[in-house]
């Protein structure tokens, strides 16, 4: 090694360094092959990355108060929140200004939306000041201030005043604050008050079910892909197609399956009751729960881990168990200590899949989960289609998007990613 | 056969057989017996059922019928981890997620073996095969031969008295395979240990083995030691399977004390000896090797019979020649000869008469 260091870069029979002649007879190949990935590349770029990328700048992005309120950001950067004190008339007047502007082009009911998030009733202040501010004649001199208080009494407190100037920042982290059971305030970032702490419950809950589910999968899970790996090839054929069925069947139907299986009056409970195991007054809860998300997706999930378990153990060769034992094993020592440390890089990989797949589901936990086991998907899946938040479903989706990279990081370190091995 | 008194039988298959599918037998009757510190191996053609052997040996497959037993004991119901059986296997199986060290200090472990106990005798098992410095590896970061010896050391280490070994050198280049050859064959006898070891080299076999058993279609057709098999096989199948062998086929026309003639399809006569034939009239199939033809009518009995022969090929090999001619019919007859300062050296086209000592050609089974 310490000889070619010393004679430096190897050269090519030309006397370029042989790096860069091979890079540069590499680089024709190359190129073409980026001409057979480009439509595919450009296909992900355009419908893919380019959305969540976009996306995922919503968590930040609070353009939105400046754009359409220019004037009186600006007017608002001279207040000082702390004096105690309302603004004086300027700011007043350039709110005149702005929600006049705003008024006009109808927006003034989105920024309404915007801070009402950070505070309620900021939506009806808008929308009351809006609709007065189309008749302003804003070149009459007289003084807004009053007129502006006259006709909501919230600008009239200082509380509007500090709201408003807390937000008025092009680049906010307040989605994120927000994300885990925080507020953006004039004094910093403190937690949300009591009643509204949820998020941070929710995304605990998610990793715990997450991990749960991932367990149950590992449990049930192993013993399956053993016998795959063990059966001769026709039986394991038959096996395997018995645990492909899920994959063939809608994931929308195995779910509403789950949801008449599970009822106070399903199957189950039928059979249990029938069985003498409960009595029929005290039938099992075991849907619009925990328990329902974890039976139902511990079902919809254990292909992805059975598919990985079995492909590692496949390669691991019977003679290594015939070894152990002809070296004195018992079969529980041969099991332990030789088979299944070869195959932990396929529990590796099933619960790495399992588990990133659980933490982002979101139909099954709608359907069989109720109230109380629901994910931080679900959540984020309300404030895209219903509370209209994109900003901190953003930030929720960012959050989320961290968690899984961590963990594979996490992973990588203490595993190897190279020693996953997906089939 | 020699060594087949039951009492200083170590290993003992008594009319073994086995099936795996209740229809066909892949081992027929099986009768062997190994004494104490004897090296055999199981030679034979892919199929013929050495690895099943060695296998119900092992205790990884049940014999159909028969019984096994070792030290006079039968163990057809002890399982395999109470055997003490060593054993290598064809591909090594190391322990892949174990390094070197450990993958010798586990059967010492499940044994229940102290710590230090267990380190020094790692130690030693490893210097034994000269792998002292790899015990920090992990199997796959070692060459070939290397991890061959290591399989070797493992099965060693818990000093079994019983090593079975299922074509332990298949994956090694000829060279490695010669030197690994002579290492196990040294050690074992320097340990004591008795050997099973299967292999379908027959050079391997021959120069390893005190016994070798020939095995073909689920039946032992001859076991006796190299040179007796070489020299004398007792059947066509070992006959060809053992070494190049000449094979003419004939009708036998006089046959007293020791030696007959076989008269050929064509009508010649040759000289053999009588070892599967007893009447005349019987046919027969005679085998020769290659080196023991004789074409200088000067170094043969003068009353030798002879064949007329026609040279067809002449290969210099460099230690020996090696001539193709066609005698009786037959476009395949091999002779060899040294290549020696007076040898002479045979031209195609050349036609030569062939003869023999009448021992050297065995009148077999037809
Ligand atoms: N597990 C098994 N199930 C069914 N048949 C088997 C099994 N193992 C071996 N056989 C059959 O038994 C016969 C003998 O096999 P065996 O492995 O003993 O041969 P071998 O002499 O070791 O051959 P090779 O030199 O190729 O290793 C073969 O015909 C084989 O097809
Ligand atoms: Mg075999």
């Amino acid at each position: 090694m310490s000889d070619i260091k010393t004679n430096g870069p190897v050269l090519a029979a030309d006397g370029t360094p042989l790096k860069r002649s091979l890079a540069r007879a590499l680089r024709v190949e190359k190129t073409r092959a980026l001409m057979l990935i480009a439509p595919l590349l450009i296909f992900v770029l355009i419908s893919f990355i380019i959305p969540i990328v976009s996306m995922l700048f919503r968590s930040v992005d609070n353009r939105i108060v400046e754009d359409t309120m220019p004037y009186t950001v600006a007017a608002l950067k001279t207040w000082d929140a702390s004096s105690g004190a309302l603004p004086d008339e300027p700011v007043y007047a350039a709110l005149a200004r702005d929600m006049k502007a705003a008024a006009e082009k109808k927006e003034h009911t989105r920024i309404g939306g915007r801070l009402n998030y950070e505070e309620s009733g900021f939506s009806s202040l808008f929308r009351k000041t809006g609709r007065a501010a189309k008749k302003f004649d804003l070149d009459s001199g007289e003084p807004f201030k009053a007129k502006l208080i006259d006709i909501h009494k919230d600008w009239g407190k200082i509380e509007t005043w500090k709201i408003m100037q807390t937000h008025s920042v092009d680049y906010t982290n307040g989605y994120f604050l927000n994300a885990v059971d925080m507020k953006r305030t004039p004094d910093g970032a403190q937690m949300q008050d009591d009643d509204k702490r949820v998020l941070l419950k929710l995304f605990g809950r998610t990793m715990w079910m997450s991990l749960v589910i991932t367990g149950m999968c590992i449990l049930l899970g192993y013993p399956v892909a053993w016998i795959l790996a063990n059966l001769p090839a026709r039986q394991a054929n038959l096996l395997m197609i018995l645990v492909l069925l899920p994959f063939w069947t809608s994931l929308l139907v195995r779910t509403s399956a789950w949801k008449v299986m599970l009822q106070q009056q399903g199957v189950i409970n039928d059979v249990l009751v029938w069985l003498g195991f409960i009595a029929d007054d005290s039938r099992l809860i075991i849907i619009n729960n925990a328990t329902g998300t974890i039976i139902a997706m511990t079902h919809i999930l254990l292909p992805f881990m059975i598919l990985p378990m079995y492909s590692v153990m496949q390669t691991i060769q019977p003679s290594y168990l015939r070894a152990a034992k002809s070296l004195g094993a018992t079969n529980w020592t041969a099991f332990w200590r030789v088979y299944f440390p070869q195959s932990i890089p396929g529990i590796g990989a099933g619960s790495i899949l399992v588990f990133i797949l659980a933490i982002g589901y979101y139909i099954t936990p709608e359907i069989v989960g109720g109230n109380k086991g629901v994910f931080i998907s679900n959540r984020i899946a309300y404030h895209i289609s219903t509370s209209l938040n994109w900003g901190l479903a953003a930030a929720l989706g960012s959050i989320l998007l961290a968690a899984v990279l961590i963990l594979y990081w996490a992973y990588d370190k203490i595993v190897g990613i190279d020693n996953v091995k997906l089939g | 056969m020699a060594n087949t008194q039951n009492e200083d039988a170590f290993v003992a298959f008594e009319r073994v057989q086995k099936s795996y599918d209740g229809e066909t037998l892949v081992v027929k009757d099986l009768n062997l017996t190994l004494p104490k510190g004897e090296f055999l191996t199981m030679l034979g053609p892919s199929g013929s059922g050495k690895t099943t052997c060695l296998m119900m040996l092992a205790g990884f497959e049940t014999a159909t019928h028969g019984e096994i037993k070792i030290d006079g004991v039968s163990i057809n119901n002890i399982p395999p981890h109470k055997r003490g059986i060593g054993m290598v296997f064809q591909n090594y199986a190391l322990f892949p997620h174990m390094t070197i060290a450990e993958n010798l200090s586990f059967p010492l472990e499940v044994r229940k073996i102290g710590k230090s106990d267990r380190e020094a005798k790692v130690k030693r098992a490893l210097d034994m095969v000269e792998m002292g410095s790899f015990g920090g590896r992990r199997p796959a970061q070692l060459s070939g031969g290397q991890q061959q010896r290591v399989a070797l050391a493992r099965a060693l280490v818990f000093e079994p008295e019983l090593v079975l070994m299922d074509e332990p050198l298949g994956a090694l280049d000829k060279q490695l395979r010669e030197k690994m050859q002579f290492e196990i064959t040294h050690l074992a006898h320097e340990l004591g240990i008795t050997t099973v070891y299967v292999t379908h080299d027959q050079t391997e076999a021959l120069t390893m083995s005190d016994r070798v058993a020939v095995f073909d279609d689920g039946r032992i057709q001859q076991i006796a030691p190299p040179d007796e098999l070489y020299e004398s096989p007792q059947n066509s199948f070992v006959a060809q399977f053992i070494g190049e062998n000449n094979t003419l086929s004939g009708t036998v026309k006089q046959i007293s004390n020791g030696k007959c003639v076989v008269q050929l399809d064509n009508g010649e006569e040759i000289d053999a000896k009588p070892v599967n034939v007893s009447k005349v009239g019987e046919r027969t199939t005679v085998s020769i090797r290659p080196e023991r033809v004789e074409f200088d009518k000067t170094r043969l009995h003068a009353d030798a019979h002879t064949l007329k022969a026609e040279v067809l090929e002449f290969i210099y090999m460099g230690d020996i020649f090696r001539t193709r001619l066609r005698v009786a019919g037959n476009d395949e007859f091999i002779i060899k000869s040294r290549n020696a300062p007076d040898q002479v050296r045979l031209q195609p086209g050349q036609q030569i008469e062939i003869g023999w000592l009448a021992e050297d050609c065995r009148a077999l089974e037809a």
